[in-house]
This record gives structure tokens, sequence and C-alpha cells, in this order.
């Protein structure tokens, strides 16, 4: 059995809230789950379902209230910022809005060194590494030297992955990659990102609201609802077997491209609906 | 999946400098700044005389060719003077604006960073400075530290600072949430660099808007406070000179003038220069991304055909609810062509159709839904074609009657419910008002309706829902009260341009199932605007494709389903990932021999 590279225990995040009457939101609550080396494991849920949350919390930019997140053996769950940098330097991120997530006012080149020379890559070696990557993810050549606003949607995510990848992670939090992009590019960076994983043996965290995107990708799958885990188990599983009501009408209410298909679905649908949903526990 | 605002005129890859410049009122302003700075630096050799020079014989003379701007009471060159008392000015105002941008910046960014007490303390002292009356303060530093004009300048820049701290820390508070920085900090980067790479360029624009105007104040003060005779009054400078021509106002009025004229016009000439900047910063923000992106979509791409049968039907039509023939719709490029987004686009929908148009972003759909409501963005116009809605061709039709047809005969639902409403108002006002006008409904009337149209769109508290703001209510429930408001004035015709795209899952269905209902009842057309196939597949009659400014393929569902004709529409249904297969199981010893 290989040792799980992430692991997370009874996560519980709680945001204090703002001015003196809020009360404090908790987004995320007792979640448990872990990754594997070189594995997808997808996290599914409509918004406000506290799947974006445990992203940020894995990367330390959400607070952990209670439970732990241990990576590479190290518990990093409330590690200040100078040992979160020692313990999981080589955890990354992809973010889903490809317009905000790369700084503007900077060339391609320096977006793709920035994390090399913040993690004491010489200039030189940095340089060779970031041409390769271009190749990886499959630019123009030329690119370096272009403003991200130069690139369209599709991309600039593969700019943003290629920044990912430049440190050689273990672990990538792909927070709704291909949400932004069109159907063709989104099918396309999906590719790319499985093809990337079978040469590199990167692990994927891979949130999304769509559960057709986590489903071609994802070895294992986790269904969020109200920032608890619904239901979580084997891909093919979860997905086609769904034993959880919620993941059921998850399933039934993503409309499929065929006119006949869906009409029986949306009859399921309408049947399903009037069912109330137990809250997990 | 959004559909960008259309090509702008093409600004990327110039640096602020440059474009600043290029525009006649930034390059008049640096011109004079120059020339000022030119003359301050070079007085002695432009004038001719010292400006302590006296000529004994020649007091208070009017301007001559000997002395251009005449003499003072001492029978002082007051050119000489002027000029030799500009470098002294500038320097002075620079030292107040300079101090007040490093501490200002400083502990703006830092506040603004980081947060928490830095912030708070920084706010605090920052409305203490800004409380401060300048001018009291300036005095009482006189008092302590004597005539010395550098020092009270600091002062004066310590002074603004404040204002200076509350511009970059909102500047800052702007992009501290932004995902790049999140980014950046995932990526191991010290705070220092983040700060410096990251968040300094943003506030630069601000900065330098401020900075100017505050040049243009300092240099304002610095010469009050000579002027009331708080500076050294044997230091040259252009308070100086205002102080002798005030004492000579009645006998030598011109005295006075000249150097009013070098305050006053060096003033305004800081305040263009900071306007410059600013309109030049502003006309970056529109969305150069978009730019890329619809340029790409409307010169890009292989041109197709469309079906010839489909232009033949005559739009004019009985049954046509809307009649769509030859639209062209166009933008002005940057070389001054006309850059065509939608580019020769036929739509028929007879009565009670949904209609489906699917296309990429860029690939004009949100262009030909704005045209049927004549609502296009700055710039974009109908350059070909005709849109008949009800038999009458929109393209041809004055607003005022474009107004009443709006509403009534065609309503729209947007793709951001939340950013359509108004917050200030409650949802009950919102949806009474237009009734109001376009029905001439009275107050109680339209309110009667509203709850009755709240409840046909399926909200189960019309009452609470009335009453309530917008920040109240989730986003699912606001579609349904836009989805209630256009169809509030009874339509024939609805437009939704992806009502459900900002929409999770579960309410989608719950939306498409509503305007499936609603059809039924009112026997309303629609015309849905996705880039979701299932959507279309779950609720339209016919669907046309559209690609790079036309439609390449138009029918019914099950025809275009079963068999799509157009290799584009294949690609679309090949991109689909519902019968896509599962992962394999995960193998971990597969993994392990890769790693290593």
């Amino acid at each position: 059995m290989v040792e799980p590279l992430l692991i997370i225990d009874r996560l519980t995040v709680t945001y204090p809230g703002r001015g003196l009457r809020a009360r404090p939101f908790t987004a995320v609550r007792d979640v448990s789950l872990d990754v594997r080396p070189g594995e997808t494991v997808g996290l599914v849920g409509e918004s406000g379902s506290g799947k974006s949350t445990i992203g940020r919390a894995v990367l330390g930019l959400a607070p952990v209230t209670s439970g732990t997140i241990r990576y590479a053996g190290h518990d990093i769950s409330r590690a200040r910022r100078g040992e979160w940098r020692k313990l999981a330097g080589d955890l990354q991120v992809v973010f889903q809005d490809p317009y905000s997530s790369l700084n503007p006012a900077l060339t391609v080149e320096t977006i793709l060194m920035e994390p090399l020379t913040a993690g004491g890559v010489p200039k030189r070696e940095a340089a060779q590494r970031i041409r390769g990557l271009l190749d990886a993810v499959r630019l123009p050549k030329d690119s370096l030297d272009r403003l991200p606003r130069e690139f369209s949607g599709g991309q600039r995510q593969r700019i943003a992955i290629a920044r990912a990848l430049s440190v050689r992670p273990r672990l990538i939090i792909c927070d709704e990659p291909v949400s932004a992009l069109d159907l063709s590019t989104q099918a396309r960076v999906l590719a790319m990102f499985r093809e990337i994983q079978e040469t590199s043996g990167v692990a994927y965290l891979f949130i999304s609201h769509d559960i057709s995107v986590v489903r071609t990708l994802s070895h294992r799958v986790g269904v969020l609802y109200r920032g608890r885990i619904a239901e979580w188990g084997e891909c093919a599983q979860v997905t086609e077997r769904p034993a959880h009501p919620y993941t059921q009408r998850l399933l039934l209410a993503a409309p499929v491209a065929d006119p006949i298909r869906q009409a029986r679905r949306r009859d399921r649908w309408l049947a399903a609906r009037s069912n109330t949903i137990p809250q997990p526990r | 999946m959004i559909d960008r605002k259309p090509p702008g005129p093409d600004t990327r890859r110039r640096s602020l400098m440059a474009r600043v410049l290029q525009n006649p009122l930034g390059a008049i302003c640096l011109g004079y700044l120059v020339l000022t700075i030119l003359a301050g630096f070079m007085a002695s050799s432009i004038s001719g005389h010292h400006p302590n020079e006296v000529f004994p014989r020649e007091i208070r003379l009017g301007p001559s060719a000997a002395h251009w701007m005449g003499t003072d009471s001492s029978g002082r060159d007051i050119f000489s003077r002027l000029l030799h008392g500009t470098l002294p000015t500038l320097r002075d105002a620079s030292i107040a604006v300079i101090v007040a941008s490093l501490l200002g910046t400083l502990f703006g960014l830092v506040a603004g960073y980081f947060g928490k007490w830095p912030e708070k303390i920084g706010t605090r002292v920052a409305d203490l400075l800004m409380a401060l009356p300048g001018l009291v303060v300036l005095l009482a530093v006189r008092t302590v530290v004597g005539p010395s004009m550098p020092l009270m300048m600091i002062a004066l820049g310590i002074v603004m600072s404040g204002g200076f701290f509350r511009v970059v820390h909102a500047a800052v508070l702007g992009v501290r949430n932004e995902l790049f920085v999140d980014a950046a900090r995932v990526f191991r980067v010290s705070d220092t660099r983040i700060i410096l790479r990251h968040i300094l360029p943003t506030v630069r624009g601000p900065a330098v808007i401020l900075a100017a105007n505050l040049m243009a104040i300092s240099i304002a003060i610095q010469a009050g406070l000579v002027f009331l005779g708080l500076g050294d009054l044997f230091a040259p400078g252009w308070g100086n000179l205002l102080n002798g021509g005030f004492a000579n106002i009645y006998i030598a009025p011109l005295e006075l003038l000249w150097p009013s004229v070098a305050i006053g016009l060096t003033c305004v000439i800081f305040f263009l220069f900071g306007n410059v900047v600013r309109d030049e910063l502003a006309r970056t923000g529109i969305n150069a991304a978009a730019v890329a992106r619809g340029q790409g979509a409307a010169d890009g791409n292989a041109r197709h055909r469309h079906d010839p049968a489909a232009a033949d039907e005559a739009p004019t039509d009985g049954q046509a609810v809307l009649g769509v023939r030859g639209l062209v719709v166009g933008y002005p490029g940057a070389d001054g062509r006309v850059n065509r987004v939608v580019d020769g686009v036929d739509l028929r929908i007879a009565r009670g159709e949904i209609h489906g148009l699917i296309g990429e972003s860029g690939s004009g759909k949100s262009q030909v839904v704005l045209s049927i409501i004549r609502l296009l963005p700055e710039g974009g116009r109908i350059v070909a074609g005709s849109i008949f809605l009800g038999g009458r061709d929109v393209v041809r039709m004055m607003e005022r009657e474009m107004d009443r047809l709006r509403g009534r005969y065609v309503a729209y639902i947007p793709q951001e419910p939340m950013s359509n409403l108004d917050p200030v108002f409650t949802v009950g006002s919102q949806l009474v008002e237009p009734m109001r006008i376009q029905l001439g409904l009275g107050r109680r009337a339209a309110r009667n309706r509203a709850m009755e149209l709240l409840e046909q769109v399926g909200i189960d508290d019309p009452k609470r829902v009335f009453d309530s703001y917008p920040h109240q209510i989730s986003g699912g429930m606001a579609q349904r009260i836009l989805i209630a408001g256009a169809i509030s004035c009874g339509p024939t015709l609805l437009i939704a341009d992806e009502p459900t795209t900002a929409l999770d899952v579960t309410i989608q269905a719950e939306i498409l199932e509503l305007l499936r209902e609603l059809r039924r009842q009112l026997d309303l057309a629609v015309l849905l605007v996705t880039h979701n196939l299932g959507v279309v597949a779950d609720i339209c009659d016919k669907v046309s494709v559209m690609q790079s400014g036309r439609i390449v393929e138009t029918g019914s569902v099950g025809d275009i389903f079963a068999d799509p004709g157009h290799p584009y529409t294949r690609a679309l249904f090949a991109a689909t990932l519902d019968d896509a297969p599962t992962r394999a199981p995960y193998a971990s010893g597969l993994i392990e021999a890769n790693h290593g």
C-alpha cells in the first residue's frame, strides 16, 4: 500500500463573523480525505459547498479551525509562512480564473521564473527549465516576452499550469481550472492534465462544480454538500452508482447533449426533486 | 464562456509615459514642465541680468526691451528674478510631495498588504493627519524650526501623507485578494517581493495622479507661506515676488501679475498632467484580454457558408416572432477598418418556439442578441441587414418606438442575475417600476401583479421576497426575479443570454423547468443563448450553431443532435464529456515505477 501524500483529517474551517453581531461562518466541517502520489482526487459540489475552502486550507490560505492537514508526513495545518514553505514547498496551485491569476503587468517569462527564483534556482537553469515547460504545455517559443493579455483563456490557463509545474511539484491543487474555458478548449486542457500526470507522476486535488469534468480525470471522488462530505469513494462507483440522494440529484440535474436521453433524465430528476436530502453527518 | 466586451482601441504594450506623450494635452503639459525647469537652470543666460542686480534709475518700470517684465521697487529685473525663483519654488514643493508619497506609499502598502494592526494604526494616523488644519501646523512648525523652507515643506509633506496613505491603501485593498497575489504566496515568493513586484505596479497609477495634484497644491502653499513672510525673504522664489508685488499693488499692478501667472499656470499644468495620466490609465482598463479574443474571432478561422435554404424564407412571414436577415455588426478596429463580429446572420423564430443559439466565446452570439434589442455597447453598430420583430424592422426604428417594444414585445434575461438587480432598491420596487411605465398601471395594481408574477416563477413566499434587497436573496432566486420582470409586461419573445451559466446545476435544472412551464402557459417564443449542449438538448426545439460571426448550421434539435452536418458542430459534440470514460482505477505500482 502506498503512503498517502496528503492526509486531511477531520478538517473544520470557520471564518470569524464580520462586525460585532455577525456569527462565525463554518465553511467546512469535519472533512477527511487523502491523496496518494500520482493520484487524482476530485472534489465536486455546488457553490458554497466548501470545496474551494478545502483547497485553500491545504495551501495555507484559509484558517484551519480544527483537524489536521498532513503533507508528505508533516503537519502543515498550523505552520507559519516560513515553516510552511519548507514543508510544503513542492505543493502547487492552478486557479479557476486565468484572467486574474496571472499578474497582467508581468511578461510570461517573469511569471514563469518567479517560483523558480523564489525557490533559489539559479537564473540560467531556471531559464532553461521554463523553455522545456512551454513545450510541455504546447505554447509557442515566442510566448516568453509577451504579456498575459495577449493570450486566450485556454492559453493563459496553460501558462498557469506551466507555472505550477515549474518547481516539479508532487501535488497540485486545481481549483476549477477549466470552468472558465470553452468546451473544446476544456477538453484539450483536461487531456493535458492527464498526460502530465502520466508522465510526471504528479498528484491532483481537483476541485470542480462540474461532475462530468471531475469524472474524466479522477481516480476517487468526494461529493461535498454544505461543508461536509456527502459521499466518498472510487470514481466509477460515485459517479455511476451513487448511494447518497444528493449525489443522485446532482448527477441527474446536469443535462446531457442528447435530446432523447435528456428527456428521460429530466423525468427522473423531476421525480427525485421532491425528495428531501438528509444533512450528512 | 463569458462573452467579453467587443474590441476596443489597441493599447497593449506601450508604456504609460509613451501614451501620455502621445496625448496632445499630455505632450503640452510635459513640454511646459521641461521648458520651465530648463529656464530655471539657464536663468542667468536667458534673462541676461543677475536677480539682485540693481538698476537705481530704473525703478518700477514697465516691460521694455531691456527688462521684459519691467523692474521692481528696488530696480531689479523681474524676469530674471522670476526665472531664478523657478528652481527653488519647484524644489521646495517637490520636498513636500516626495515626503508625502514616500510615507504614504510605504505605510499604505504595509497596511493594505498585511492588514490587522498595521492597518488599524495606519488608518487612524491618516485620519488624524487629514483632520489637522495644515496652515496652523505649518505656523507652529515655523515658530519651532525658524524660517527654514525645506523643514517646513517636510512638515507639509507629513501632513499630506495622510491623503496619500488613503489612496495607496485603497488601491492595495483592491488587489490584495487577487488570485495572482495568492498564487505568488503559494509559490513561496517573499512578502517584500510580492509587494514590490505585484502590488506596487497597480498602485503606481493612482499615486502618480495624486502626486501631480499634490505638487500643484504644494507650489501654491509654498508661495503662500513665503508671501505671508514666513519663509526666508531674501531667498529667490515666486512667493517673494508675490510679496514684493503686493506691496506695490496700487503703484505698479503689473508687478503682481508675473508671479501670479507663473504660479497659476504651473499649478494648472500639474493638475492637467494628473488628469491625462488618469485618462490614459482608464483607457487600458477596457479589458485588453477581450480585445485579443474578440479580434481572433473576427479575423481568424476559415469562413463557412451557411445553409442557403434558411435565408430564402421571408423574414416578414406572419408566423415569425423574430426574423433576422443578413445581420452584420461591426466595431471600429485599430487601423480604422470595421471589425465584423457578426457577419451575415439569418435567424427565424416562430411563435412558441424555443430556439437555441450555441457557440463558443467570441463567436458573436451575444452581439446578435444585443442587436435585436438595440443595446449594442459603445462603438458597435449594425452595418447591414434587417431585424424584424412582429413584422417591423428594428434596425430602422426610432429610439422611442424601440423603447415601447422593449419589455412589451421583447424581453431580456441576462447572464449574471445578481449584477442586474440594483442593490439600493427592494426587489419589489424594481418589479413594479417597469410595469407602471410600460403598462401605465397604478401603484396598487402593479404591486398585486408583481406578487402574482413572483408566485408564477415559483417563489414560495412572494411577500417576503418583494420586500427583500438583492443581497438578501440567492443567485437562483435572483434569476427567478429577473424572469418575473421579463414576463411582467407580457412579451411575445424572451431573449435569454446564458441564463443559467452562473448558476449551480441543480438551480439550472429548476430555471430550465420554469422556462418550459412559462412557454406552455404564455406561448412564449424564447431565444436561448448558451454554450452548453446539454441545455439545448434539454429545452430547445430548434438550434443554430454559431462560429466566427456566422451561423454554420440551423435545424431542429432532434436532427442536428442525431446527425450534425457541419464539422464545427461535430467538433463541439466531440468535446462534450458526457460519455467520456471514467479514469482507470488508481494503480500505485505504475506510479512508483514512474517516480523512481
